[in-house]
């Protein structure tokens, strides 16, 4: 696997200038953290078409739903915590009109870090996917962030939550991969049992893979980034051909990605299941990848969780940390 | 059945374009809202639901802006250089939609509809419904969409306006004073909100639920242009839209005081009739037959 790691908001950031000047219909606004989102990008070279809305989120969403009314691409970013606020102004005057208004949020899960729980969101993307209309994206890496802003700028329809983070992350797709909504990559073939991942977590499944090579476990590893629309035909189908599913996210386990592929699975071609993410608690302050071993969310953890899955014993039986 | 020019009030007549302004003097208006407070009382009697006193308090100044003060043409309701109303108050929605339907967006025939499956007419103004811009109906929003609307004109070099019209204890609502700011800080003077004091919401009197302090005075510290009127007033309504339409840079609130319930005695000053339609047939009868007296004035 790279070793290379790139910053998903810088990338954002940069795309945005990049797609500003292909796009004269394209507007950015931001609440007071355009330097930590990196829309500030964006405003130094198009003053006129970025908007700071101050620390007044729900002004900034329902502006956005006017200038969407009024034929403009809007991308509208703050911390993904922050954006919550303004649920009913996003399921009222955005989700409900059908606008298309990109909310490109930053500092999304625990590796904002050190700031710590009030700021360390791990229920967005259960808030988010419930809404009517929105898709919501979580991008694994640059490359898949840069190639997620493009299909937003140029064809994106509807409202569209997009998950991103503080940290860097490694680059794992290929330099040519291009995004596609309800699409999943599979990163590392196997027949044994299925890891699906999402966000931060999917490096951490591809090197619990390598550890579970070495026990004799041929695991499957996807990268789930479209989480609605989700890929019903790649979980039904690792769910076929591996009988067995592990799904690993920096969310809570409740309304993400574990919930989504286990309606799926209940549905289809019913298979366990088991879920690590976030156990119905906050986080603390630390720094990023600490925090994932504190809450038992790192690698060693997907190996034990995945192999215990594995090998048949019951989920009570699995070690509790939590 | 109205007393409205019933030649320009057909669905798909052509007659209802841009001359409107000439056409319509002071008299023709007050019957233009003699009328939408008829179709509002018919609405929410039909629906055995419904908002009617926000509706009738803001009548008379729907009739100045859709039939005199406002650049539009139902027969072409995407114009990009058209004006912009965002009915902020969304419950007023029988208000709006009568305004819509007798200004010729569509037939007057789907005011049946109101609040019934099947229908667009939703209870709360629902941007499905030809001639609406925004679906609203969750307080404190609009004014949010319309400054968003009044940057866009700006950065499209248009010269259209933007109106939002506000309820007052919808003010109460945060979002709110923050869109009041960006509209201030982004120099929006095709911006123009217009605020149904009838100093009644919900639960009761505005004094007792949230007592508001002084509106204008709140506002103008805000940095907008304030114009106090009396909402049913038509000189005074005409002369403020065109006051605000003057102003340099700045957005204009227009704050008009008006009756809740204006026109139906039993409605006036009621809170119960912020969202109940008349109780009984005789209740239905008298509140058109009030109004048909006026009609006669």
């Amino acid at each position: 696997m790279s070793q290379l790691t790139e910053s998903l908001r810088e990338t954002y950031g940069e795309e945005l200038r990049i797609l500003g000047e292909k796009y004269k219909e394209l507007v950015v606004l931001d609440a007071d953290l355009s330097t930590s989102t990196k829309t500030a990008t964006f405003g130094k070279v198009f003053p006129d078409r970025f908007f700071n809305m101050g620390i007044a989120e729900q002004s900034m969403v329902t502006t956005a739903a006017g200038l969407a009314l009024s034929g403009k691409k809007v991308f509208v970013s703050t911390f993904a915590v922050f954006l919550m606020r303004t649920y009913e102004q996003m399921r009222q005057s955005v989700c409900y009109n059908n606008l298309d208004v990109n909310f490109v949020v930053t500092h999304a899960g625990l590796t904002v870090g050190e700031d710590g729980a009030t700021h360390q969101i791990v229920e967005d993307v259960g808030i988010m996917s419930g809404l009517p209309h929105m898709k919501v994206t979580v991008p694994v890496d640059s490359i898949e962030t840069r190639s997620v802003i493009d299909y937003l700028a140029e064809g994106g329809k509807g409202p569209n939550y997009v998950r991103l983070t503080r940290e860097k992350f490694p680059v794992l797709n290929e330099k040519d991969y291009e995004f596609r909504p309800g699409f999943s990559t599979t990163f590392k073939d196997g027949d044994d049992i299925t890891i699906i991942g999402m966000g931060a977590m999917v490096s951490f499944a591809l090197q619990a893979a390598e550890n579970l090579k070495a026990k004799g476990i041929d695991a499957r590893v996807i990268n789930m980034s479209s989480i609605k629309p989700i890929d019903r035909n790649a979980i039904v189908k690792a769910a076929k051909e591996t009988g067995k599913i592990v799904t690993v996210e920096e969310h809570s386990i409740y309304n993400g990605l574990g919930s989504r592929v286990s309606e799926i699975t209940a549905e289809e071609y019913p298979v366990p299941v088991w879920r690590l993410g976030m156990k119905d608690t906050f986080g603390k302050s630390g720094k990023s990848w600490e925090l994932f071993e504190y809450f038992h969310m790192g690698v060693e953890d997907i190996v034990k969780l995945t192999e215990t899955c594995f090998r048949g014993i019951k989920y009570e039986d699995f070690p509790r940390y939590f | 059945m109205h007393a409205c020019k019933s030649e320009n009030l057909q669905a798909g007549d052509g007659d209802s374009g841009e001359k409107l302004m000439e056409q319509y003097s002071v008299s023709d208006m007050k019957n233009i809202a003699t009328a939408i407070r008829k179709k509002v009382i018919e609405m929410v009697y039909s629906a055995r639901s419904g908002h009617p006193g926000g509706s009738l308090s803001i009548a008379d100044v729907l009739a100045v802006l859709y039939f005199r003060e406002m650049n539009v043409n139902p027969l072409n309701p995407n114009d990009p250089d058209r004006d912009r109303l965002v009915m902020s108050k969304g419950h007023a929605s029988p208000g709006l939609y009568a305004t819509l339907s007798l200004r010729g967006y569509f037939p007057e025939i789907l005011l049946e509809g109101f609040r019934k499956l099947n229908s667009k007419l939703e209870g709360h103004v629902h941007k499905g419904v030809p001639g609406v811009e925004a679906s609203t109906g969750s307080l404190g929003q609009g004014l949010g969409i319309g400054v968003g609307m009044a940057i866009a004109c700006k950065l499209d070099t248009k010269s259209y306006r933007v109106f939002v019209i506000l309820g007052d204890g919808e003010i109460e609502e945060g979002n709110v004073w923050e869109s009041m700011m960006a509209a201030s800080k982004y120099k929006l003077n095709n911006l123009i909100a217009i605020l149904d004091r009838n100093n009644i919401q919900l639960d009761g009197f505005t004094k007792d639920v949230m007592p508001l302090g002084d509106i204008a005075q709140m506002v103008r510290s805000f940095g907008w242009n304030v114009i106090e009127i009396d909402g049913h007033d038509y000189d005074q309504i005409i002369s403020a839209v065109e006051e605000a339409k003057l102003s340099r840079d700045k957005p204009s609130l227009i704050l008009a005081n008006t009756v809740k319930g204006k026109g139906v005695s039993y409605m006036e000053n009621n809170p119960k009739y912020h969202g109940a339609p008349p109780a009984s047939e005789e209740e239905y009868r008298k509140a058109l037959n009030e109004l048909s007296g006026d009609d006669e004035e």
